[in-house]
């Protein structure tokens, strides 16, 4: 018995950095990198850089570009979670710094779009440094889904 | 130079340049703030990195958030009682529209400032104030662990 998405799974990442992280020039300015991928499901890594930190005497990463990797990991696992590709966009974006993040080391963010209704998907998401079970954020967010026109419902809502 | 005299310059002065220059990520960027009649304004500069969609074309959303976290940080430093750097306890942004390839402005007020605790509510808008691109709401611890 084939699994279909396991034989297209280099495929897909193939796609993801191509069009995804590589079609995004910010994503692209912040080296992020496909980590992994699974149905509704994408990690992508930040790697360390002394241009992104925001105290120089902690040599600890800006808040600001770890919401960036927050935003495209949750943004990319919700376009692998839809049937056919459509445009999306962040409606809200909640992150909590649970701990410090810790310096020299890069930045893993996993993200889980748990529910697509058919004009809003729900996303929620942790970064970490390799171990998932000890984030440094934890985040959730929410997605418009363009179904037509490409405008965005008056009020946003799914129905 | 270090956080602490950065931090001293904009008390003493007004002046963020220093604390800008002190950190990579704001040069990076392009974040810098302001005095503005008295309020804090944080700009981020455009540059073609900051685009998150190429084709409508609009800025990153996380690069939004940023200039948001960012200019609460210096309006929190610019009227803080220490030289300690707050710390994000969490960040909530909401967007209201694109954001144009073009240079973002953000204001932020003090819903209330604690001595533990400081909730900020940021707004970023381009051309017209009264129609931001994007709201935050934040809290940022003030003390040392």
């Amino acid at each position: 018995m084939s699994d279909p998405f396991h034989s297209q799974k280099d495929e897909i990442k193939r796609r993801l950095e191509g069009r995804y992280v590589g079609a995004v020039p910010h994503n692209q300015a912040l080296n992020l990198r496909v980590v992994d991928y699974r149905p509704e499901h994408l990690a992508l890594a930040l790697p360390y850089r002394e241009d992104l930190v925001g105290n120089p005497e902690t040599g600890v990463l800006h808040g600001g570009c770890i919401t960036s990797l927050i935003d495209a990991t949750c943004g990319g696992a919700v376009i692998m979670s839809l049937a056919a590709p459509r445009r999306i966009a962040t409606l809200d974006l909640r992150i909590d710094y649970v701990r410090p993040a810790l310096p020299h080391q890069e930045v893993i963010c996993d993200a889980h779009c748990y529910k697509v209704t058919r004009h809003v998907a729900f996303v929620r998401a942790a970064a970490h440094h390799g171990d998932k079970a000890s984030p440094i954020a934890t985040s959730s967010g929410t997605f418009v889904v363009f179904r037509d026109d490409g405008r965005r419902d008056d009020d946003g809502v799914s129905r | 130079m270090r956080m602490r005299d950065a931090v001293t310059a904009v008390r003493e002065t007004g002046d963020f340049t220093e604390i800008q220059e002190a950190i990579p990520y704001t040069r990076f960027m392009g974040i810098t703030a302001e005095l503005i009649d008295g309020e804090v304004i944080g700009r981020m500069r455009y540059s073609d990195h900051l685009v998150g969609n190429a084709a409508v074309p609009a800025l990153h959303g996380g690069t939004l958030g940023a200039l948001m976290e960012s200019t609460a940080i210096f309006k929190l430093l610019w009227h803080g009682e220490t030289t300690a750097v707050p710390k994000t306890i969490n960040i909530t942004v909401e967007y209201l529209r694109g954001a144009r390839p073009e240079d973002v402005f953000a204001r932020a007020e003090f819903t209330r400032h604690g001595r533990r605790v400081a909730n900020v509510r940021v707004f970023a808008y381009q051309d017209d104030p009264e129609r931001p691109v994007a709201v935050a709401t934040a809290h940022f611890l003030l003390v040392q662990e």
